[in-house]
Formats: C-alpha cells, sequence, structure tokens
C-alpha cells in the first residue's frame, strides 16, 4: 500500500484531469496560468530527491557490507570475507558460478555486517591483494594520518635530494601539484627559475624572526610606535605583526587560502611558508592553516578525491580516467561504510553511467516535461493564447480569459457550428491533423518518461520507507532476543535483509534512469529479466520484513527471510555483472542513438 | 580601531597633496569616501568628462579591499567601458579578494581606474550589462567577475 501512497508531480496532475473527463455535463474550461501547478509539484519531488539522497547516504554506506550468502547464520569466519563485497557488483560469471556453489554450504554468516575493529587496513589489503578482475576498480581508502605520512614522505625525499629547506621542500611540491618527478627534473634544469615561479625568489639565509627596527612604519596599518614589531619574508616587505595577524586571519578563515598565500605586497608572489606563519599567527589559526595544506595535497591529486559522507575525513585515491567513464562505472566504498561513485562522487548509481545519471538528474530536475506536458494536455485559446486544460463536458469551449467561443475539435469558432452542438463534424484540414500528431508524439514521449520516472522514484521512496522500518527493526531484534530466547547473532538476519533491501533498491532505482536511456536491442530484454527478477524478490522481502515480531521470530519465515536476503543480492549481482559487462565492451544502444557522441568527441 | 589610523593617515596625505587628475570631494568619517577622477590624455571617449567614485570602507580596510564604484549625478555619468557596468559597479581584479593587496590605498587606487580608462579603445559596457544591472542585488565584493577579456 505504500507504493500506492506516493504519486509523482506529473501522475497527480494527470490524475486530476482524467478524473474531471468523468464529469460529462458542464463545458467548463480552465486557463491555466503560464506557470502550472505541475511545475511545483515537480519541484517537489526534485526537493525530496536530493533531500533523500543526503539523507541516504549514510544509510546506503551502512549496506555496503551486505552479504550475499547461504541462509544458515554461523560464528566463525569464512574465506570469503565481507571486503570484497562491494567488488562482488562487478564480479565476472566465474565468480557467480563460485558463488552459487557455496550456496548449499553453511560456510557462511552474517556477522560480518558489524564492523570489525581493523576493517579499514584488512580492506585496503584485501584490495591490494585481489587479482584483476574485468570490471574491477581499484582503490584505496586513506585516513588522515595516511595523507598526512604521505606528504611528509615525500618532502623528506625532495629535501634529501635538493638539498633544500623542507618548507621550501614543501612550497616547491605544492607549486608543482605534488608531482615530485616533475619538480625534482625541473629543479635540476633551471633551480632559479623554479624557486622563482614557485615564489622561493633569491633567498637570505636564517630561521624566520621578528625584529624591532628603529624608525619602522608599517604600510598597511601606517603605525609607527617605538618598539613596533614587525615581520618581513626573504622578499624583504616588512609590515607589523598586527597587520600579518589580520591579513593571514583574513586569508585563512575567510578565504580558506593555504597553499598560496602571497606577501601582503602589491605584485609580490612570495609564498607564506609554515614556519613564518606558525611565528605570526595563534594556535587555532596554525590548526586551521594546516588542514587546509593537508587538503591541498588531495584536491592536487586527480586520482584522489574526498569522501563526501558528512564528517567523513578519509580521502580515496583511484586510477579512473574520465574518459573511461562511458564504459565503467567505479563504485567505491570508503572505510566509513559511504559507497560512492569515483566519477562524479555521488552515491552509488550502479548500473548507469555518470554522464547517463548527470541527465536524468537534470531531465528530472528542469521542465523539459513540464513543456511536454503542456503540449501533451492542453492547447491554446485561438484569441489570446492562454493555455488551457480542457477539463470535462462537450467541445464547444469558453476561455474564462477572454470569452472567446471556439470548438475543441477543429479550434474553429463555434458560431460557425450552427446546430451541430457537442459534435464537430466539419472537414478537418491538415493543418488540425498536423497539430495532433504532434500532440499523441509528444504523449508517447511522455508517457515513456513517467513510466522510469515513477518507477525511480517509487524505488527512492520505498527505500525510505524500508530505512524507517530498518529504525524499528533494531528494536525488533531486542524483543526478538528476548522473546525467543534467540543470541543477538542470531538475529542479525534481519540487520542483513534490512542492508539488502537498501542496497538492492539504490541499483534498482539507477536501473530505471538506466533504461530509460537505453536502446532496443536484444539485448535489453535480458536486461529487463534481470530487473524483473531483482525487483520481485526486493519486493518479496520487504514484504516479509514489514511482518510484526511475533510472526518474525517464526523459525520458518526466518529461514525464508534470509533465504530472500541471499537471493536478493545475488541478482543484484548478476544484473549489475551483466550490464557492466556489455557497458564495457561498448554493446548497449542509445536512446537517442547519440545520446553520448558528445562525452565521446 | 585598525582602519582609522590607517585612514587618517591616507587623509592626511590626500589633504597635502594628490596626483593630477584626482580630487577629494567629501571625506566625512572613515566610511564613505567621494573623489572625482578625470582622465588626463586625449581619449575621445572620456575628454572633458569628470567621473565620481564612491569609496566604502569596512572595519577590516585595509585587509580587505575597500567597495569602489562610480556613481551618477547630474554632471557625473558613469563612463563607458567594457569593464564597468551602467550601474557604476566595476569589474577590476584590484578590487577582489584575490588581486587585493593591503598596501594599496585610495590614491593608488584612483591612479588604476584613471589608467584603466585611459587605455580602453572600446566604447562599449560590459556583456550582459542589462541583465546583470537589472538582476544584481550583491554587494560588488561578492560578485564573482569573469574577467572576460583581460587585454582591455
Amino acid at each position: 500500500m505504500k507504493r500506492n501512497a506516493q504519486l509523482t508531480g506529473f501522475a497527480s496532475a494527470i490524475r486530476i484531469s482524467s478524473l474531471s473527463d468523468e464529469f460529462k455535463h458542464p463545458s467548463t474550461i480552465d486557463t491555466i496560468p503560464p506557470q502550472s501547478k505541475k511545475r511545483k509539484a515537480a519541484e517537489a519531488t526534485v526537493a525530496s530527491d536530493t533531500l533523500s539522497a543526503q539523507r541516504s547516504s549514510k544509510r546506503i554506506a551502512s549496506a555496503a557490507a551486505v552479504k550475499e550468502g547461504p541462509p544458515t547464520p554461523l560464528t566463525t569466519g569464512s574465506p570469503m570475507d565481507s571486503d570484497d563485497e562491494f567488488m562482488s557488483g562487478m564480479s565476472s560469471d566465474e565468480d557467480m558460478l563460485q558463488e552459487s556453489d557455496n550456496d548449499d554450504g553453511s560456510a557462511d554468516d552474517f556477522g560480518f555486517d558489524e564492523p570489525e575493529p581493523d576493517l579499514g587496513y584488512s580492506q585496503k589489503g584485501a584490495v591490494e591483494k585481489q587479482e584483476k578482475r574485468k570490471f574491477d576498480i581499484n582503490y584505496k581508502v586513506y585516513h588522515p594520518e595516511d595523507i598526512q605520512a604521505q606528504q611528509d614522505d615525500l618532502i623528506d625525499e625532495v629535501n634529501m635530494i635538493l638539498d633544500i629547506r623542507k618548507e621550501d621542500a614543501a612550497i616547491l611540491l605544492r607549486h608543482f601539484r605534488w608531482n615530485k618527478e616533475r619538480l625534482i627534473e625541473d629543479y635540476m634544469d633551471r633551480s632559479k627559475k623554479v624557486l622563482e615561479d614557485a615564489g622561493l625568489g633569491p633567498s637570505m639565509t636564517g630561521p624566520p624572526k621578528l625584529e624591532v627596527i628603529p624608525g619602522f612604519m608599517c604600510d598597511i596599518c601606517c603605525e609607527d610606535e617605538k618598539g613596533l614589531q614587525s615581520f618581513a619574508m626573504k622578499c624583504g616587505h616588512r609590515y607589523c605583526i598586527n597587520c600579518y595577524n589580520q591579513y593571514l586571519g583574513q586569508k585563512i578563515k575567510e578565504e580558506g587560502e593555504a597553499a598560496r598565500i602571497q606577501c601582503p605586497a602589491d605584485g609580490c608572489k612570495r609564498i607564506m611558508d609554515a614556519k613564518s606563519l606558525d611565528l605570526l599567527v595563534g594556535a587555532d589559526l596554525q590548526t586551521r592553516y594546516h588542514e587546509l595544506l593537508t587538503r591541498t595535497y588531495v584536491e592536487d591529486k586527480d586520482q584522489m578525491k574526498w569522501c563526501p559522507a558528512p564528517d567523513c575525513t578519509n580521502a580515496i585515491e583511484c586510477g579512473i580516467k574520465k574518459k573511461d567513464l562511458l564504459r565503467v562505472v567505479p563504485t567505491v566504498a570508503c572505510d566509513c561504510k559511504h559507497r560512492f561513485c569515483f566519477g562524479c562522487i555521488l552515491a552509488d548509481h550502479q548500473p548507469a553511467p555518470c554522464e547517463l545519471v548527470k541527465m536524468w538528474l537534470k531531465k528530472c530536475a528542469d521542465d523539459s516535461e513540464t513543456a511536454n506536458w503542456i503540449s501533451a494536455n492542453t492547447k491554446e485559446c485561438p484569441r489570446c493564447n492562454s493555455t488551457i486544460e480542457k477539463n470535462g463536458g462537450c467541445n464547444h469551449m469558453t476561455c474564462r480569459k477572454c470569452k472567446h467561443e471556439f470548438c475543441w475539435m477543429c479550434m474553429g469558432l463555434w458560431s460557425e457550428h450552427g446546430t451541430s452542438w457537442y459534435n464537430c463534424n466539419r472537414f478537418e484540414e491538415k493543418s488540425g491533423s498536423d497539430a495532433r500528431d504532434a500532440q499523441a508524439k509528444s504523449r508517447v514521449s511522455l508517457e515513456r518518461y513517467l513510466h522510469y520516472y515513477n518507477r525511480y522514484a517509487n524505488h527512492e521512496q520505498s527505500a525510505k520507507l524500508d530505512k524507517d522500518i530498518y529504525h524499528k527493526t533494531e528494536k525488533k531484534m531486542i524483543q526478538l532476543q528476548s522473546a525467543s530466547g534467540m543470541s543477538w547473532i542470531e538475529v542479525q538476519y534481519l540487520n542483513s535483509a534490512s542492508q539488502a533491501l537498501q542496497t538492492c533498491r539504490q541499483t534498482l532505482k539507477w536501473t530505471y534512469a538506466f533504461a530509460y536511456y537505453l536502446g532496443k536491442v536484444n539485448l535489453t530484454a535480458m536486461f529487463e529479466d534481470n530487473q524483473k527478477d531483482l525487483e520481485m524478490a526486493v519486493e518479496a522481502l520487504s514484504e516479509m520484513f514489514e511482518k510484526p515480531v511475533q510472526e518474525l521470530a517464526d523459525s520458518k519465515l526466518k529461514v525464508e527471510i534470509m533465504d530472500k536476503t541471499s537471493y536478493c543480492n545475488k541478482r543484484r549481482v548478476i544484473l549489475l555483472a551483466d550490464t557492466a559487462d556489455n557497458l564495457a565492451n561498448e554493446v548497449w544502444t542509445w536512446h537517442p542513438k547519440d545520446l553520448f557522441d558528445y562525452f565521446k568527441s | 580601531m585598525f582602519a582609522t589610523k590607517r585612514l587618517g593617515k591616507e587623509l592626511a596625505k590626500i589633504h597635502g597633496s594628490l596626483p593630477p587628475g584626482i580630487t577629494l570631494v567629501t571625506a566625512e568619517g572613515f566610511q564613505e569616501w567621494l573623489l572625482d577622477i578625470k582622465v588626463l590624455d586625449e581619449n575621445p571617449i572620456y575628454l572633458n568628462q569628470t567621473y565620481r567614485l564612491k569609496f566604502k570602507f569596512s572595519q577590516s580596510y585595509p585587509i580587505e579591499p575597500p567597495e569602489v564604484t562610480f556613481v551618477n549625478t547630474t554632471d557625473r555619468p558613469i563612463p563607458i567601458h567594457p569593464h564597468i557596468y551602467s550601474n557604476g559597479i566595476i569589474c577590476l581584479d584590484l578590487l577582489g579578494t584575490q588581486g587585493w593587496s593591503p598596501v594599496q590605498n585610495v590614491e593608488s587606487i584612483c591612479m588604476s581606474l584613471q589608467s584603466m580608462l585611459t587605455g580602453n579603445t572600446k566604447n562599449e559596457r560590459p556583456e550582459g550589462d542589462a541583465q546583470f544591472v537589472a538582476s544584481n542585488r550583491r554587494r560588488p565584493r561578492d560578485i564573482d567577475f569573469y574577467y572576460h577579456d583581460n587585454t582591455v
């Protein structure tokens, strides 16, 4: 019933008009204002889309560790550990066979849904160790301390090789966007120019220090008190400590700069180094500065991205190239369990490639379908051009705005119809039939879009509802433990089921966006079969999942849920493996055919 | 007060002497000053014209740049320039946080604007001027100017 409850903006608008068709008597006309109600409805849907996307991100992440496995719970670990689960989405057919071989066995469990304390590290290891499969995405998760260590290593290395101060090495590395090889090569060739470009111009020796210079007047604040402390970097532009403090505070706090803060002097390209900065500002600014510095390391590297989950400080390294994004959907899972696409940073959108996702979201957000709806469902008053939706009655239309009376069928003057009331039998001009053809076309296009959109939105909504149930599940599991005397580990099957529902719905959701752009070939039928199988399994599981606690305690239902959970996960892997395979081999055709041509060129 | 002392010094210097073509109109308090500028050479676009500049200073001046705009009065039009909108907003990197340096001052800004006008040969407004003027509600400093043409 929850599925029926949600009507999208488009659907509800259509329903209203079809309902009103039932009122046969009055010939009423609605003059639709240029900004139709429908648009509002569409906006509302979109707003909730983004909201849910944000809110669900954590949730989906927690579903990352959903395992496909046989139903018997067991507390011991299995050789097939959960670490490679995110990979299984892309696994090839041989793996599928392997996994189904495992099916009757009892060597798997649900205990891995809870994170193990060392998960982060074991996962990293696992990724490295894994032999390369066709669609695997190799990536590594880095924690803040790893990122710091990497930077320090690079700085130390450059410091040793080029024999320059560590601060200078850091500035040079940032200047070269952390490309160590290029830095060393360029430095060997023409060290003077490299230093100059990086803002390290001709240098005097000695550590940075504050000085009191008699007769000094600060050019910024015009202060010339005796004993005023001042500072100058190696460029010699000297300002008082207060001005420096203000200046750096503005740059760091307000403008979020760190790696490229220049000397306050006009046109001076000298870059503020970490040691000088520590001398000039308080502890809070220093901390912020170093945070921002660390951040530039990740941001400067094309192969690194921050995990977009709220409050997550990890970064992910992945070698995927932009040009590969039409053939691969590089889904990665952070140690915080957030699953996202490395290509576009959006939450996991397998099997749809990034460009398709971008198009789909844009389509859902913009008004292109509003225009389609208007052209499919309305006509314009021949006199004042107000957009009119006929919401019932006969063909005798009276425009509410200009009181023009005309025939809905032929759009001609009503007065010419004489006595043939409620029935236009005038000869159809060609223009009339052309107009109807165009209308029919836009009706089909709208219906096609709505077909996929409704299913897409439905899974999004259902995932949200399943999530609500998941919150109750935790309570249920505790109740179950006390009601049935089951142990903690024995009730984890509900957790697994919930996570499977989230992951599978996320996938299903995107299969509909994917299908909208998919051209019709033989493969499409197979894809649709896979989609149908997964959808049926998910809906069945969702239904079982909603049962009251007493029934859940029943061991027969428990086995059924566990069976269904593993079946859902399996169907998902099959679907994803199939789509990824075809994507990689570029055998899909698109609707329209030239959908991605702009991307390839 | 950070800005006060600095502005006091600047004002004292301005009262002493100003470069040719720049005159102080009012400087009451340290929040808003008005200055007039003229283009000194024979550039036909700006010949025999005087333009009025309004400077607004924040508390953090000179760490932050002042807000500088041309103002329109009966005998002071807004100069025509591909980087000056018809509402007086100036698109100059010097006045944004990126291009600003705290050692710049009112006098140096006036001189920069003089030379920006002197060097111009295009008798035109920026692209999309009408739309920008009609829709802009932001303070000049918050606008991300896209520098269409850095050669001007």
